[in-house]
C-alpha cells in the first residue's frame, strides 16, 4: 500500500503505475455532473484553493446535519459512475491543477489524454462501500452551491483519513479497464466458439 | 429476523394508520433492506473471497465490501449511498384497501429519506428537479397481487441506478453473436451482457435473466428473479442446469470485482421462463451489484377481527 497525503506533488503521481493500491488522505472536494458542468461553464474560483494539487471525488453522499451544532457529517459517500464527467474531465483537470479523480467505473480516451497532459490519475473506490468509505471521512469542513445544486451534487470539501483507492489510470496512459477488458473480451469469444 | 413491533388486533382502519404496526413494519423493512445485505449474498460474498488470489486487488475489493457490510449494519447507515430506486411486490388478503397501503407505503418511504435510510433518488425527466421526498408520480413501484391467504406479504428491492444501467435486452436469433433461439443462444447473449458490464455494475453481480415475453414483461421477468437466494436452482431441470453452465462461465470472464480482473465476476445466475409471441423472442438481463438489497416481510392479517400478527423478514 502506497500512502498519500493531498496536495500531491506532480513528480509522486508520475510516479504511480496501474494496479497500485493507495491510501488516500488530506482534503478532497465531491463534485459530480452540475459541480462539473459548473466548472467548465463558470469556472467558478471559490473552490481552485481546494482543487490545486488536490484531488475531486465523483461521489454524491448521503449526509447529516446536527441540528443544534449545525455541522455536517457524511453517512455514506461511495463513488458514483465516472463516464458522465467524461465530457468536462480533462478540462476541469487543467483549469483546476488537479491531481486525481476518485470514482468508479473508469474513464475514457479523453479524459485518459488529459491526464498525461497534466499529470494526474483516476483513482478507483470500491463501488458500494458506502459507510466504509463515510468512516473514512474525519470531517466535512465546507460546502459550496448546496442550495443550488442538492446534497448529491453539491460541492463538499472533505478530510479524509486512509481512504482506500486502486489506481487503474496513469499519468503514462495505462488503463487497467482496457486491459481488463480486452483479456475478457478474448474470454468471451473462447466462450461463444469464435476463439 | 426479530420484529421491532409488537402484535396485537387493530382496528380495520387503524390498519393504515402513520405509525401504527404495519406502517412500523414497513420502516422497518425499508430499514433492514438499506443497511443490512441478507445473509445470503454475505455468505457468497465471503465465498467469493476464498476463492480469490492473496494480495490481488480482487481479495482486498472483497475485503473491503465485506468491512463495508458490517459497518453499515452495526451503525444501522445504508450499505451504499445509493439507495435505489424501490420496488414493492405485494400480496394481500381480500378486504385490504390499495389505495390505502399505497398511501402508507408513501407516508413510510418519505420518513425513511428524512432518517437518512434512503437518498432522495426521484428526479423529474424534464426539470432535473428531485422531490428530494423519495416518492413521486407512480414512484415507488408497486405492484399488487390478491391473493387467498390470510397474510400481508410485502417484497422490497432497492435497486440501484449504476447496475440499472448495465441491464440490457437482446432479441433472437442474433447474428453478431451467432446466438439462435436455443438455450445455447440464450446463454450466449448472457455472456455478452455480462461482459459488456464489465465492473461498471460494481461486479461481482447477480444476474436475473427472463426468457420470453414481450419488452416489458421479459424485464420485469428478470427482475422478479433477483429474489431468489444464492444457490435456488429453477424447478426445470433444464433451466437450473443453465443457471449452473453460466455462472460457471461467467466466472472464466476475468472480469472480477469492480471489474480490476479477478474470478468473482456473477455470485449467482437466476433465469426465469414465461411464454412469447411466436414472432419474439426477448432475453433480457436485469443486473444487479453486489449490494443485492432485498427482503419479503410477512405479516398475518385476520380480517374478521382485525387482528395483525408480527412481521418476520427473510
Ligand atoms: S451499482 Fe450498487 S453498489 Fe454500485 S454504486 Fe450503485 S447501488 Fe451502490
Amino acid at each position: 500500500m502506497i500512502k498519500l497525503t493531498t496536495p500531491i506533488s506532480e513528480k509522486d503521481i508520475r510516479a504511480l503505475k496501474v494496479g497500485d493500491q493507495v491510501l488516500l488522505s488530506g482534503t478532497i472536494v465531491t463534485g459530480r455532473d452540475a459541480a462539473h458542468k459548473y466548472m467548465v461553464e463558470d469556472k467558478p474560483d471559490f473552490i481552485r484553493p481546494y482543487l490545486l494539487d488536490g484531488v475531486i471525488y465523483h461521489c454524491g453522499p448521503v449526509v447529516k446535519k446536527d441540528d443544534s451544532t449545525g455541522e455536517y457529517s457524511f453517512v455514506s459517500a461511495g463513488p458514483t459512475t465516472s463516464r458522465r464527467e467524461e465530457p468536462y474531465q480533462d478540462t476541469v483537470i487543467d483549469e483546476y491543477s488537479i491531481r486525481g479523480v476518485i470514482g468508479k467505473g473508469g474513464m475514457g480516451d479523453r479524459t485518459a489524454a488529459g491526464l498525461q497532459k497534466t499529470g494526474a490519475v483516476y483513482m478507483h473506490a470500491v463501488g458500494g462501500a458506502g459507510s466504509a468509505i463515510a468512516a473514512n471521512v474525519s470531517e466535512v469542513s465546507k460546502v459550496f452551491m448546496l442550495d443550488e445544486f442538492g446534497t448529491p451534487e453539491a460541492f463538499w470539501v472533505i478530510n479524509v483519513v486512509d481512504f482506500p483507492v486502486v489506481i487503474t489510470m496513469d499519468s503514462h496512459g495505462n488503463s487497467l479497464h482496457k486491459d481488463v477488458f480486452e483479456k475478457s473480451e478474448k474470454n468471451l469469444a473462447k466462450l461463444l466458439g469464435k476463439a | 429476523m426479530p420484529s421491532l413491533v409488537k402484535s396485537g388486533a387493530v382496528k380495520s382502519d387503524s390498519l393504515y394508520a402513520p405509525h401504527g404496526s404495519l406502517y412500523d413494519s414497513v420502516l422497518e423493512l425499508i430499514r433492514l433492506c438499506s443497511t443490512t445485505l441478507p445473509p445470503d449474498i454475505v455468505k457468497s460474498l465471503s465465498n467469493a473471497l476464498s476463492t480469490e488470489e492473496g494480495g490481488s486487488i480482487a481479495k482486498n475489493v472483497l475485503d473491503s465490501v465485506l468491512s463495508n457490510i458490517e459497518m453499515a449494519k452495526s451503525g444501522s447507515t445504508p450499505i451504499c449511498q445509493d439507495t435505489g430506486s424501490l420496488a414493492f411486490y405485494i400480496h394481500y388478503p381480500l378486504g385490504v384497501s390499495q389505495i390505502k397501503l399505497r398511501a402508507l407505503i408513501n407516508e413510510a418511504v418519505q420518513e425513511a429519506t428524512k432518517k437518512q435510510y434512503l437518498r432522495p433518488n426521484v428526479v423529474d425527466p424534464i426539470s432535473g428537479k428531485n422531490t428530494g421526498t423519495g416518492v413521486g408520480l407512480e414512484t415507488p413501484h408497486i405492484h399488487f397481487d390478491e391473493w387467498d391467504k390470510d397474510e400481508i406479504e410485502i417484497r422490497l428491492i432497492l435497486k440501484g441506478g449504476g447496475c440499472e444501467n448495465v441491464g440490457i435486452q437482446y432479441a433472437l436469433p442474433h447474428s453478431d453473436l451467432g446466438a439462435s433461439r436455443s438455450n445455447d443462444g440464450v446463454q450466449k447473449v448472457v455472456m455478452d451482457g455480462v461482459h459488456k458490464a464489465q465492473g461498471m455494475g460494481c461486479a461481482p453481480g447477480i444476474i436475473g435473466v427472463g426468457i420470453g415475453g414481450d419488452r416489458i414483461t421479459s424485464m420485469e421477468i428478470a427482475k422478479r428473479q433477483l429474489f431468489r437466494k444464492i444457490g435456488n436452482r429453477n424447478h426445470d431441470p433444464v433451466i437450473a442446469e443453465m443457471e449452473t453452465e453460466l455462472v460457471a462461465n461467467l466466472n472464466k470472464l476475468g472480469i472480477g470485482p469492480m471489474g480490476f480482473g479477478g474470478i468473482s465476476t456473477a455470485l449467482d445466475v437466476f433465469c426465469g421462463v414465461i411464454p412469447r409471441h411466436p414472432a419474439t423472442y426477448y432475453v433480457s438481463i436485469s443486473y444487479n451489484c453486489w449490494a443485492l438489497r432485498r427482503y419479503t416481510m410477512t405479516i398475518s392479517y385476520d380480517r374478521d377481527n382485525g387482528t395483525l400478527g408480527e412481521a418476520s423478514y427473510d
